[in-house]
């Protein structure tokens, strides 16, 4: 049992603690904001592997080049042929490359979660003057900002190209801006998915796995299920099907309201009613995906 | 050649915990699928061969491949705790050829079982079609896991590499480059079935022979290496 010491000793007892020199800290606090926006900046950088291993660049910079090649083929065949119109529309690109971005996704979320989950460096993050909250939003907000460079990049090519190539500025700057609209949405959704099952696993190859399960399969599942039900002429449910798969919900949101061709087998594009469900789906999870996470780091590694 | 503790701890490893949950969702996925499809349009052959060969076929067996040839090796050698396997007095093409007989045997249990339950859902088996896209799952299963579990011991990045394979090579170069449909693990299998079902319903892009040839000589050869690869594997830091 231990007594309790008095904190002031009695007169005449040497004993006490050396003063061994150690200097207090006496510069600038940066603070909450600054940790905040250095975990964002690392984690950014991270998503691209700048400042990690080559071997780590060489996946996301790979990806990154298939994105944008197909983009600068297109125009250069626009400017070839001299046509009016650019072969494909700035808000169809994204859908068209669908599995690049999933697999970019799949391949960088795990890398930016699940590692400090596994080395448990998660504790030491919140021994800086950062919340659970700054933690999930740095990591949400710079694998969101990853896959909006990834699927903007190519439209950027594209507009320059268009412009470049006189296709009227006003009618690309308005389809460009739609199309920057609907991969802003693409990125924030596919960030919050990806955050979301990686962050349960500390495994980084089960997380990628978890990941591309759940985009492309589900994908394929209702492109399957949409096939099937164009060919036996139940084109009022292609819609509805939509739902349940995050590139198709992309593809239902920006084909309702912002210019866009539906891609679904048999071209349907949703009502206006359904175009309102399809935001509304896209928030929720977007924001459910949030929740999910702030949820997840209250009680991890402590 | 067949060490049943080796195996005993790879089954552990492979269907422990949550792993399990996602080697059982995509069948359950497809079963789901296949009670739809069948409520929507009622038995009917093509339907069911586009929903087997599209889905089963095409992303269902590889992913699984993926998961269950990867996860056999690969978390070992991640994080290290594969010394403790190495050093004990086995040989290496034994710890590879225990691993891959699981790998296939759990591949086998969640894709071809599926499979065989989802044919017989959506048609009955009409045409043989269920037991042809049945023996596609079994065999591919055996020449995914061994070229998965070789990615395993190679790459510490197999699960992308692998996942690059099945969905990037198969299908998407597959349906734009013919090509490269002669090299794709799901065209060799396609052609397996192709011989059992015999109509037009079931179609590969290979010849019987050729596709025989080929799947033996992949799985052979994958694990020949992964067996070498095995007995001087380095062990690095992460990064």
């Amino acid at each position: 049992m231990a007594v309790e010491q008095p904190l002031t000793s009695p007169a005449g007892d040497q004993t006490r603690i050396h003063d061994i020199g150690y200097r207090g800290y006496d510069g600038p606090r940066l603070g909450r904001a600054y940790a905040r926006r250095s975990l964002y900046s690392q984690s950014l950088r991270g998503a691209y592997g700048l400042g990690r291993s080559a071997k780590s660049k060489v996946l996301p910079m790979l990806l990154f080049a298939v994105m944008c090649v197909p983009a600068a083929i297109m125009v250069a065949v626009a400017v070839a042929t001299k046509a009016h119109e650019l072969p494909v529309a700035y808000t169809r690109y994204a859908i068209m490359m669908q599995a690049v971005i999933s697999l970019y996704v799949a391949a960088q979320a795990p890398q930016s979660v699940s590692r400090d989950l596994r080395f448990k460096t998660v504790p030491l993050y919140f021994s800086r003057p950062i919340e659970t909250a700054d933690y999930v939003r740095a990591k949400f907000a710079s694998l969101a900002s990853a896959i909006f460079i990834l699927t903007a990049a190519p439209l950027l090519v594209m507009y320059v190209g268009a412009l470049l190539s006189k296709l009227g500025f006003a009618h690309q700057t308005k389809q460009f801006a739609e199309g920057l609209v609907s991969v802003a949405l693409l990125s924030l959704l596919f960030a919050g998915i990806g955050l979301v099952i990686a962050a349960v696993t500390p495994r980084r190859g089960f997380g990628i796995a978890a990941v591309i399960a759940v985009m492309i399969i589900s994908y394929g599942a209702v492109s399957t299920l949409q096939a099937i039900a164009d060919v036996q002429n139940h084109s009022g449910v292609i819609p509805w099907i939509g739902l349940f798969s995050p590139v198709t919900l992309i593809d239902g949101v920006q084909s309702a309201f912002l210019g866009a061709t539906a891609r679904n087998p048999g071209a349907v594009d949703p009502s206006t009613a359904q175009g309102v469900v399809y935001v509304l789906v896209v928030l929720a999870l977007i924001a459910g995906s949030y929740g999910l996470l702030v949820r997840r780091y209250k009680k991890v590694g402590l | 050649m067949y060490d049943p503790t080796v195996a005993r701890l790879t089954y552990r490893a492979l269907l422990g915990r949550r792993r399990a949950l996602i080697l059982g969702a995509l069948p359950l996925l497809l079963i789901v699928l296949s009670v739809a499809v069948r409520g929507l349009t009622g038995a009917d052959d093509q339907t069911a061969a586009d929903v087997l060969g599209g889905f089963a076929i095409a992303t269902m067996v590889p992913i699984i491949g993926v998961i269950a040839g990867t996860g056999a090796i690969g978390p070992e050698i991640d994080d290290g705790s594969v010394v403790y396997l190495l050093s004990k007095p086995l040989k290496r093409p034994t710890i590879i050829f225990t691993k891959l007989i699981v790998a296939i045997a759990v591949t086998m249990v969640f894709s071809a079982v599926p499979t065989l339950i989802a044919g017989l859902i959506l048609n009955g088996n009409g045409q043989q079609i269920a037991v042809a896209y049945t023996v596609a799952a079994l065999v591919s299963s055996i020449a995914y896991s061994a070229l998965f579990l070789l990615l395993g011991t190679v790459s510490r990045h197999a699960v992308v590499f692998g996942l690059v394979y099945a969905l990037v090579w198969e299908a998407l170069f597959g349906s734009l480059v013919p090509g490269a449909r002669t090299l794709s693990v799901q065209q060799w299998s396609l052609a397996v079935a192709h011989k059992i079902a015999g109509g037009d319903l079931v179609t590969s892009e290979v010849g019987l022979t050729t596709a025989t040839v080929l799947l033996v000589a992949v799985t052979v050869l994958a694990t020949w290496y992964a067996g070498q690869k095995l007995r001087t594997l380095k062990l690095a830091g992460e990064e």
